[in-house]
């Protein structure tokens, strides 16, 4: 039987509270509840993050709501013995309401449902009977008394899923291709190797609900007649790992995965296996080499991994949010799925936002939004009311989009016609501070980095590629760069083996397109309009502003700048090394940046 | 002598730990060369050797793969690894002066290890902190919106 606590403390172990005791809250916490006999009656758990780690340690106490933060070992005795024993709320340590806020998921706006995002934050991830109590392995049990495999698959037809990795693939063809393929043994891989810079979305489903994964890969795994499946979880998530095993042996023990599940003569087994920090293995088949134990470079394609995969036998693989979208459908309906998004694109979408944007986190939408309502209802705006310059999606394979698209509805063909793509889900938005020319340099570099070498077009084109736009950034730019960029970004394009190749001249093409004017700032005026490129900028001392208080001679690293007491001072640009201490320092705002 | 006897058995038991929990099996070599790579912060060339003795499996390939994946290292690192998230939503949040002064503090330059080996300084892909960016990393610790201003008082943390 379930032991039952009147209350439950839950002690939020992120980063950045940990780095602030938590762990010293925690022992303490327990040793105090010890000591008062209250052990089996308050349960101590721990958590991601509540929302005010900046003021943390911090905790919930339920049932009552509250949220504490900011209390030190020493104050654990005190709490307890107000709180727990005598009933009574530590007024000193609660934190108002409207302050509390995930800082990575906040409470759903009007515009926004939570499907993928539906246990995040509600349950304990590490104890698989919250999940079974909101509805938790009901679809798998639906699947496995009452429909056959033919039957799992139509129903993912009907719904009109595609792959939310990023290419947007239907979902039911993989199945139904992987299905068909004559073997003695067939493979679902899950691909939690989420990569790209700004993407935490597959994260925190990892991380918080866990079982809607595996649930999602077992139904899978039926409807195809695989008996192995993999989770290739990248070695950065160290506690979605962790969330994860915990998970798999719970599922274990209650005859979920494994032989005979829930007494039917269908047997699967689950692993996870953790990547050792390659971008690359986030393409299917470099993953599979990867598992495979060699390096993680991409096979040419086809064969598709649906007939010849994982140790060449027939394989599905695919993103977390695909297989945690599954029991959904199973349980609620295709057409219930169907009802939402748009006619290509069904059912919701969710995103990371991050950069310039008032609130950045998670989301979760309906496809077919549009960007405004994503950056200006549900991120509130640009932060210290900036201009909203472009919006990056698709990560660095994606594309920069500038203000004519906010009214794009966010759907898989309406961001390809755009230039750009949907990914697997990174947003970050830029405001008028951002130099785009530096912003295709910096994800040139990433990709540049990131190619595993083996396909040439990918290996020397993206260096072929940043060397320009370094050039460029540093003031070199010639007649000429734009075109020889445009014709690098074509061939490599069509040539590159996967889609890390394939889509690395994004972030340039799209720049290209909507801030041509920039390059040609850079190159022809050598000027960065952004004021961000170091080389094309300089720093000068407003004459009549400067009042001749020496703040910023004393504050220069490379005494740059010169001048008498009371008298304008004056930064001598061939010393000056553009770290801006100057401008950060200067009380009257007399410096400028020409 | 003895010192160097010492070394190879802490490489031998580290190899043996990780082939004990994953078998000597050449499609687990992955999750070896990680377990080793972590008990001995780097992979050191007895290391691979002895590995690719037990998976029966030639030094060429198992160097292939050790030199493919950012987090195996083949040269040896310091007492406390700090990783410094190079991403985008942490580069347009103020990584660059975050990485500007970690430079500056530690007098490494990316991929470098102190002469007294107390540090290594590495970039990392994303960590997927991008909510509290920037974002780094030491041991495994990871500090969230970092100013330039705390790089001093994170490091001193680790003081031995």
């Amino acid at each position: 039987m379930m032991k039952y606590f009147r209350t439950h403390i839950l002690v939020c172990v992120d980063p950045e509270c940990l780095s602030k005791g938590a762990h010293d809250i925690l022992d303490s916490l327990n040793d105090e509840l010890v000591a008062t006999g209250l052990i089996d009656e308050v349960q101590v758990l721990e958590t991601s993050r509540i929302g005010a780690c900046s003021q943390g340690p911090e905790m919930m106490v339920y049932p009552e709501g509250v949220h504490y933060a900011g209390m030190s070992v020493d104050d654990i005795p005190y709490l307890v013995e107000e709180h727990f024993l005598k009933g009574r709320i530590a007024k000193k340590f609660i934190l108002p309401i409207k302050s509390t806020k995930d800082e990575e998921l906040s409470a759903p706006t009007a515009k926004e449902i939570r499907v993928v995002l539906r246990n995040c934050g509600e349950i304990d991830p590490e104890n698989i009977e919250e999940y079974i109590a909101r509805d938790g392995y009901m679809a798998l049990a639906k699947v496995i008394t009452e429909m056959s495999q033919d039957d799992v698959i139509n129903e993912i037809k009907k719904s009109g899923i595609r792959g939310r990795g990023g290419a947007g693939f239907p979902t039911h063809l993989k199945w139904k291709f992987t299905q068909r393929e004559q073997s003695d043994i067939r493979y679902v891989i899950c691909n939690a190797d989420e990569g790209d810079p700004g993407a935490f979305m597959n994260r925190r489903v990892l991380e918080s609900d866990p079982h809607s994964v595996i649930e999602g890969m077992i139904i899978a795994a039926y409807a195809i007649g695989a008996s192995q499946g993999y989770v290739y979880c990248r070695a950065e998530y160290p506690i979605a790992v962790k969330t994860l095993n915990i998970a798999i042996q719970q599922a274990k023990n209650l005859g979920l995965l494994g032989e005979n599940i829930m007494g039917s003569d269908f047997s699967f087994e689950l692993e996870v296996r953790m990547g050792a920090g390659a971008f690359v293995c986030g393409e299917e088949t470099a993953l599979m080499n990867s598992i495979e134990g060699k390096r993680g470079e991409p096979r040419p394609r086809p064969p598709f991994p649906a007939v010849r995969g994982l140790w060449k036998k027939p394989t599905n693989i695919n993103n977390v949010e695909t297989y945690a979208n599954v029991p959904q459908i199973i349980l609620k309906g295709a057409d219930w799925f169907a009802s939402m998004g748009t006619e290509k694109s069904k059912g919701t979408k969710t995103f990371a936002m991050a950069g310039d944007i008032n609130h950045t986190g998670l989301i979760e939408v309906p496809m077919g939004i549009t960007l405004r309502e994503i950056i200006f209802d549900i991120g509130n705006g640009i932060r210290d009311n900036k201009e909203f310059k472009a919006i990056q999606t698709g990560g660095p394979m994606g594309g920069c989009l500038p203000k004519q698209y906010l009214d794009l509805p966010v759907d898989y063909e309406s961001l390809i016609q755009a230039g750009s793509m949907m990914g697997s889900g990174g947003m970050i938005v830029m405001d008028e501070d951002t130099c785009m020319v530096d912003i295709a340099r910096f994800f040139m570099e990433f990709t540049q980095e990131e190619s595993c070498g083996k396909c040439t077009p990918c290996r020397v084109g993206t260096k072929r590629i940043l060397d320009i736009l370094e050039r460029i950034c540093a003031g070199h730019g010639r007649q000429g760069d734009i075109e020889q960029l445009e014709m690098l970004c074509s061939e490599i394009k069509q040539d590159s083996l996967c889609g890390l190749g394939q889509g690395a001249p994004n972030p340039v093409e799209s720049t290209l397109k909507h801030f041509r004017d920039e390059y040609e700032a850079h190159i022809l005026e050598k000027r960065c309009p952004a004021k961000v490129c170091k080389a094309l900028i300089r720093y000068q001392i407003i004459e009549n502003t400067c009042t001749g208080c020496t703040v910023c001679a004393r504050n220069c690293p490379v005494n740059a700048i010169s001048g008498e007491r009371h008298q304008p001072h004056f930064i001598d640009p061939d010393t000056c090394i553009r770290c801006g201490i100057c401008v950060q320092v200067c009380n009257f705002n007399a410096i400028e940046i020409v | 002598m003895t010192s160097k006897n010492g070394k190879d058995r802490l490489i031998i038991k580290a190899v043996d730990s990780a082939i004990d929990h994953f078998g000597e099996n050449r499609e687990e070599l992955i999750p070896i060369l990680n377990h080793v790579n972590r008990t001995l912060g780097y992979l050191p060339s007895e290391a691979l050797e002895e590995i690719s003795n037990r998976l029966k499996s030639s030094r060429s390939q198992l160097f292939s793969v050790a030199s493919f994946y950012h987090m195996l290292s083949t040269k040896p690192r310091g007492k406390h690894v700090i990783q410094f998230c190079e991403s985008a939503p942490c580069h347009v949040v103020g990584g660059r002066e975050v990485w500007q002064t970690l430079k500056e503090t530690v007098n490494l330059e990316e991929d470098e290890t102190s002469p007294d080996g107390k540090w290594s300084l590495i970039t990392t892909s994303c960590l997927g902190l991008c909510g509290v960016g920037p974002v780094i990393v030491i041991d495994d610790d990871a500090y969230g919106n970092v100013t330039p201003e705390q790089i001093k008082d994170i490091l001193a943390k680790y003081s031995d």
